[in-house]
């Protein structure tokens, strides 16, 4: 039992610095956002996992073979005031740091998600009085403001997708349909528990790098996947055209003109590249990696490449599950 | 009946269009004129709207922080908190702003953008 908090120990480590590290710079995410988001979403389980299963498999160590004869034990210890002089110092500081962080884990998790809803909840309530309905559908509103501006409130029944008068003004029909098909994507994909499930990990361990990196990169695969089901129904140039005519219209200073959509030509000939930050301080943007997704496709992973990321994700979930359970279920 | 959503809504319309502060009472009569100016089949809505029908929809938005009473007279006079330029300019703020929690709670079509990218989009739409 003891080489098994050591394993669980450096797979907590490997997970929470350089495989984000390099799951970050990588380039075949954008080929395959989805399979890179189910990658994500099994280095973040199967870290906090395996943080706290190293902690408190060291900590049980003197008095269980097994995690769950160690608990059992423990509980005795707790409940029935069995002696607890086998624990150590140290096994005590391991058990007591496993409650904690999963304590904090949970709390912020919940606390996170109290904010988030109450913040909702109050932007609803303003856009019920301030905005009106619009004609593209139930759940859109339009709210007057000059900026092209276009958002989705996710709430169950009550979720909303938000566009503004200088939204409306600035893109022709078909780029209006590929925003709003692209929002009510994160609506149907349930993107924003992802958001608010990596947005409590970042809060809760703000110092670990992976928690940053995994945010970032969620915030960008969603909209990579939202993209891509825009993609199905309306062309690849207008989905560019609505991005770079948004883009460029928020950027701008409050009261700018907006981009005049007649003037803008084909983008057939469009050779430009966005700087994607590969080399530089920080990673490219989401915007600029989806542009630059958009004008340079490269194909997506193929069925084989695809196939093995998956089995690393239910790997990586199943390695410390199976170390912590499957010794006291044989023994 | 409509509902208190409508009502908050009509109310605030009100408020914000009158410039200055009203009494549940006026605010009563407008909305009944108001309902009975959209004609026939929701006229009778407005007869049936009880002062303290208004009074309720007027204390859920004290609640909400959208209307504040005079205190000093009876009855109480009621006018909105902002106009409903700042509370646009409020919820865009919110929108378009950098607070660290706002990727969580609504999804943008596009998030925040350099200067730079935003030069390279508009050369990319044609623009200089």
């Amino acid at each position: 039992m003891f080489w098994t908090s050591y394993f669980l120990a450096v797979l907590a480590i490997v997970l929470a610095w350089p495989v984000p590290i390099l799951l970050s710079r990588a380039h075949w995410p954008a080929r395959d956002p989805f399979t890179a988001m189910v990658l994500w979403q099994a280095i973040g389980l199967a870290g906090g996992l395996s943080m706290i299963g190293a902690m408190l498999v060291y900590g049980l160590e003197p008095v269980g073979d097994n995690l769950l004869a160690g608990l059992r034990a423990l509980a005795g210890m707790v409940l029935f005031a069995a002696p607890t002089t086998a624990l150590g110092f140290w096994h005590l500081f391991a058990l007591s740091a496993a409650a904690l962080l999963t304590a904090h884990l949970v709390f912020t998790l919940l606390l996170t998600y109290y904010k988030i809803e109450r913040q909702r909840r109050r932007h609803r309530e303003l856009l019920a009085l301030l905005a009106s309905p619009s004609d593209d559908g139930p759940g859109t509103v339009v709210i007057n403001h000059d900026s092209p501006v276009a958002y989705c409130l996710p709430g169950g029944a009550r979720s909303v997708t938000v566009l503004s008068d200088g939204l409306m003004a600035a893109l022709e029909p078909a780029e209006l349909r590929a925003v709003l098909i692209h929002e009510n994507a994160h609506l149907t994909q349930r993107h924003h528990l992802l958001l608010w499930a990596f947005a409590a990990w970042r809060q809760a361990l703000p110092w670990l790098p992976t928690t940053r990196l995994a945010q970032e990169a969620v915030n960008s695969l969603i909209e990579m996947l939202a993209d891509d089901v825009a993609l199905k129904t309306e062309s690849k140039v207008t989905l560019i055209k609505a991005i770079a005519i948004v883009a460029s219209g928020s950027a701008a200073p409050a009261g700018a003109a907006v981009v005049e959509p007649a003037a803008a030509p084909g983008l057939a000939g469009a050779s430009l590249q966005l700087p994607d930050g590969a080399g530089g301080a920080g990673p490219a943007s989401t915007t600029a990696s989806r542009v630059s997704r958009l004008l340079s496709p490269r194909p997506p992973l193929g069925g084989g490449l695809r196939a093995a990321v998956l089995a690393v994700c239910a790997l990586l979930l199943a390695m410390p599950t199976a170390l912590l359970i499957v010794p006291g279920l044989l023994g | 009946m409509a509902s208190l959503g409508e009502l908050e809504r009509a109310v605030m319309d009100l408020l914000w269009a009158g410039h200055e502060a009203a009494t549940a009472n006026t605010l009563r009569d407008l909305l009944a004129q108001s309902t009975a100016a959209h004609g026939g089949a929701a006229g009778h809505e407005g007869k049936d709207l009880a002062v303290t029908t208004v009074l309720t929809v007027l204390s859920r938005l004290e609640k909400k922080g959208l209307v504040e009473r005079e205190r000093g007279t009876r009855p109480h006079r009621y006018q909105a908190v902002s106009s409903r330029e700042d509370h646009t300019a409020e919820l865009m703020h919110e929108v378009l702003g950098s607070a660290p929690d706002r990727e969580a709670v609504l999804a943008r079509f596009i998030g925040s953008v350099t200067e730079s990218e935003a030069e390279t989009l508009r050369k990319l739409l044609g623009h200089s």
